[in-house]
């Protein structure tokens, strides 16, 4: 069975056609090209997916598209706006917070969420945050420091 | 995944007429489990039944007989909220020790009484405060609903519709989670009411269920002590690569006298 699903995406109005098994992960990159959402475990384990629904991180592998019908949806690529770097990915790139960067742009959406609820996090709770997001690469040690130095950045700006 | 019908239901109503309309319909609430369980094809449900738009399942209400909760809420919005921190700690505890943030966004507590995993946080509390599931056919005791592994004691076409969890004097949860799936290895929820107390463990065996020798001791005296030597056996309980029936074991009085720490804080 195929579903019509209509949903802001990254702050424009699209739909599509979908069939019913379909993932929001697949939708996402199969059908609007939006590559920066990544796939790692594809069972809900690793956080390479995260998208915001209606504001709130999720993992896109573990939702159909079709649960986003009327939902407002933003990935990666709609974070940066103008084309200037998001504080957080200015910080993951300053800090080094990423090698091979396969978790990154779940990682960065994940702290965003974080941000939005916890402007100042403590170490701890970053971490404790970060828990559904992996990362083979760094030992998470730059990814925290990021995270928290995008914390004092956005805090700096008033944002 | 196989393809299946997807269906918005409007109402409880309209999801349990749909629900009993045959063929082979399932409910779909936050997907944190059942989505998995169709990517492995454990299910293959010819129509998902979408609870996400019902407004009735949503919400969280105190009243003089405890504190109610839909099915449909979110664990972020049970462990976010203020007036429920403050009546029921253990509430917001057992939601926020549960998966990671994204799983918290989207899972529900409907979707984890109905699942009865047997390493769930959710069921110890329900059974550890003993609450009662309210579904859209009758209200059923925690002591009856949670029957043995992924079994409870829902019919076919019935809706959990809210979990009415009933006030403690204190209440202490304390979970030992395993690493890699935060589920629990063993978790123990103690409650204190004036007509007693109630322990329930998670993760240790086959299905959430009651520890009486440590509920007497209790009752005689409400402190981790009490359990002191009380031996748990490791007979019925799980044994896998995670752990060790003995180790659950032992787990099982360290994580209950945590819980009672707990509580008494
Ligand atoms: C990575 C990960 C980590 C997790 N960690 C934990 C953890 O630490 N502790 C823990 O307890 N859980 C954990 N979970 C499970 C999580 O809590 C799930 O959200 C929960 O078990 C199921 O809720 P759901 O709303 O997602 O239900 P769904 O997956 O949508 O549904 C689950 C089952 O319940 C049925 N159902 C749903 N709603 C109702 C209803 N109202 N009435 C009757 N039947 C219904 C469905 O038909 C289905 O059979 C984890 C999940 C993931 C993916
Ligand atoms: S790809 Fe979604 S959690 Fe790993
Ligand atoms: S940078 Fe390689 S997985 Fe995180």
């Amino acid at each position: 069975m195929d579903v019509q699903v209509s949903f802001t995406l990254n702050g424009k109005t699209v739909s599509a056609a979908a069939s019913s098994a379909t993932l929001l992960v697949d939708l996402l990159r199969n059908r609007f090209g939006l590559t920066g959402t990544h796939v790692g475990c594809d069972t809900s384990q690793c956080g390479a997916c995260v998208v915001h629904v209606d504001g709130a991180s999720v993992k896109s592998c573990t939702m159909l598209a079709a649960q986003v019908d009327g939902c407002a949806v933003d990935t990666i690529e709609g974070l940066s706006g103008d084309g200037e770097l998001h504080p957080l990915q200015q910080a993951f790139h300053e800090h080094h917070a990423l090698q091979c960067g396969f978790c990154t742009p779940g990682m960065i959406m994940s702290a965003a969420d974080l941000l939005k609820r916890n402007p100042r996090p403590s170490e701890l709770e970053v971490r404790d945050w970060l828990e559904g997001n992996m990362c083979r690469c760094t030992g998470y040690h730059n990814i925290v420091k990021a995270v928290r130095a995008a914390a004092g950045a956005m805090g700096e700006e008033g944002s | 995944m196989r393809e299946f019908n997807y269906y918005r239901a409007g109402s409880v109503r309209d999801a349990a007429k749909r629900l009993a309309a045959g063929g082979n319909a399932m409910l779909l609430a936050g997907g944190m489990t059942l989505l998995p369980a169709l990517k492995m094809r454990f299910n293959q449900p010819s129509e998902l039944i979408d609870l996400a738009g019902i407004n009735e399942l949503k919400g969280i209400k105190l009243s003089r007989k405890g504190a109610h909760i839909g099915a449909a809420t979110t664990h972020v919005e049970v462990a976010g909220n203020v007036e429920l921190r403050a009546a029921v700690p253990v509430l917001s505890q057992v939601a926020e020790s549960i998966g990671d943030p994204q799983v918290r966004n989207r899972g529900t507590l409907g979707g984890s009484v109905a699942n009865n995993d047997p390493a769930a946080d959710y069921p110890a509390a329900a059974l550890g405060l003993g609450a009662t599931i309210i579904t859209n056919k009758r209200k059923i005791s925690a002591d009856n609903f949670f029957v043995g592994m992924f079994e409870t004691a829902l019919n076919a076409g019935e809706v959990v519709t809210e979990v009415l969890f009933p006030l403690p004097q204190r209440a202490g949860y304390a979970k030992f989670p395993n690493p890699a799936t935060r589920y629990a290895l063993v978790g123990v929820c103690v409650a204190q009411f004036k007509s007693g107390v109630r322990v329930a463990v998670t993760g240790a065996g086959s299905s959430v269920h009651r520890l009486e020798d440590f509920e007497e001791a209790l009752e005689r005296d409400f402190s981790p002590g009490a359990l002191e030597g009380i031996p748990v056996s490791a007979a019925n309980l799980n044994d896998d690569m995670h752990a060790s029936a003995e180790y659950r074991a032992q787990l099982v009085g360290v994580m209950a006298r945590r819980a009672v720490a707990m509580a008494l804080d």
